[in-house]
């Protein structure tokens, strides 16, 4: 099978040597990236190397997407066009009167002499693809530090928040989704004011409230926004919907499963939002006890 | 010494060209580039791993640990996984083959598959319990599904990896 003969006597080391020090440089690497979270830097050299290929095989998605959406049929478009026009009419008459509600909180914020709360800048981004990590939840959008995407950022898309930037590269931003497990979003209770944290279970269409008394009220239908009390998320977005609430005396806590409310698995245009303005605001709030001695009273 | 049955006439190849292995790499890191969703997602084989073991059993001279290695570590960018994971993987993917690649070669297809199947279980294992070591849940089952999938995928893949070996047929011979 080989045609130059096998060279005897300069072979290196032997596989079993090589398979060690591979291996050893590997859990190197592991453990730098899961415990101290350093090598940013190669991390983003790697991701530049592989980003032609990522384009290439980017393209048979969007290929594909192009032809199926070049066969729209008339039907879908008229139903479509109805269900917009529909939609529109119903936002138009919201929006009025969140024009009227803006400019009575002006008013009153004005009285209150409270700070102006600013409308966060944003970046339109279109979600790539899902990783393929099976162990988490993440999607890669194609804006990155070229575009001023930073890590922290929220991500929302047309019907609420899907997660935040966790990993910035040059041109790509990687997306950890609330689904994601280990990842939690402080969220209210918009029918009843209760203030709790919202975890990702790291399946697709579950999340659960968790340490919720079981007195608490929670029913089947509530509607979770986010509460803008970790400086990460901006209050008022829509986050998910409490599915089911089982409550077990036998144990402390009731079992409150929800459902995130943004597209978490569709292929869709995504908003970055900009840094929250109120930094000064954050940190006004932590020394305070507001959430405390708001739980105490309800 | 005679073999208990008679064994598989082997095939002469012509000599693989360093290209080809290159190609062959680069084509399966842009299959497992590409948008997989749904179950295409859990079902679609690891190609990398398959094709860095292929070469490893078939050309353990060619194939090295570092072209393993930095496969891998191109892979965990594009995942979004845990740095070095799948460079862990490869790694030990490649020094299983190239162990048992005088073994594996004796064999005809299905038997070669019984000993893929458990070399890509075995590194899903690992790279399992890496992600356990730094807090992840066990994913379900079906986390195995892509690693059968790859060993059903084998002997089409070895078929089509030896195509542009085989030597052409020649034309004076009657």
């Amino acid at each position: 099978m080989e045609h130059t003969p096998p060279p005897l006597f300069r072979t290196g080391p032997t596989p079993l040597a090589r398979l060690m020090m591979f291996t050893l440089l590997s859990v190197t690497l592991l453990i730098a990236d899961a415990r101290f979270g350093y090598l940013t830097v190669l991390r983003q050299v790697t991701a530049v190397i592989i980003y032609p290929l990522q384009q290439l095989a980017a393209m048979p998605a969007a290929v594909g997407e192009r032809i199926s959406g070049f066969f729209v049929t008339h039907s879908a478009l008229r139903h479509d066009n109805q269900r917009l026009t529909g939609q529109n009419l119903e936002l138009a008459r919201e929006a009025q009167q969140a024009r009227a509600l803006h400019k009575e909180n002006a008013h009153l914020r004005g009285l209150l002499d409270a700070r102006e709360r600013v409308a966060a800048p944003s970046t339109a981004a279109e979600i790539l693809y899902a990783a393929r990590d099976p162990f988490s939840r993440k999607v890669m959008i194609d804006r990155g530090l070229r575009a001023g995407v930073a890590p922290g950022r929220p991500v929302i898309d047309h019907i609420g928040v899907l997660g935040q930037i966790t990993r910035v590269y040059p041109w790509l931003s990687e997306v950890t989704l609330i689904t994601d497990k280990g990842h939690l979003v402080p969220v209210l209770n918009v029918r009843t004011g209760l203030r709790s944290v919202l975890a990702g279970t790291g399946d697709d269409g579950r999340l659960e409230l968790r340490f919720i008394p079981l007195a608490a009220d929670f029913q089947a239908g509530d509607q979770l926004v986010t509460s803008g009390i970790d400086g990460t998320y901006p209050p008022g977005l829509p986050v998910a919907e409490v599915t089911n609430v089982e409550r077990n005396t036998e144990y402390l806590f009731a079992n409150i499963t929800c459902k995130p409310l943004a597209g978490v698995n569709a292929h869709a245009q995504v908003l970055v939002l900009g840094p929250m303005p109120e930094r000064p605001g954050r940190q006004e709030e932590q020394p305070a006890k507001a959430p405390r001695g708001k739980k105490k009273k309800s | 010494m005679t073999p208990a049955r008679p064994m598989t006439p082997q095939e002469l190849l012509l000599p693989v060209k360093p290209g080809f292995i290159v190609f062959t790499l680069v084509a399966a890191l842009l299959a497992n580039l590409l948008h997989w969703s749904g179950w295409m997602m859990w079902l679609a084989p690891d190609f990398v791993a398959l094709i860095v073991l292929y070469w490893c059993i078939h050309e353990p001279r060619k194939m090295g640990f570092i072209a393993a290695w930095g496969l891998g570590l191109l892979m965990d960018i594009a995942e979004g996984s845990l740095f070095g994971q799948h460079a862990l993987a490869y790694v030990i993917l490649a020094y299983a083959g190239m162990a048992l690649h005088r073994r594996v070669q004796r064999f005809p297809l299905v038997p070669q598959m019984l000993h893929v199947l458990p070399l890509l279980l075995f590194t899903d294992v690992v790279v399992l319990l890496v992600r356990a070591m730094a807090g992840a849940d066990f994913p379900g089952y079906a986390y195995f599904l892509g690693s059968i999938a790859g060993a059903a995928l084998w002997p089409v893949l070895t078929h089509l990896l030896k195509l542009p070996q085989r030597p052409r047929p020649d034309p004076d011979r009657v």
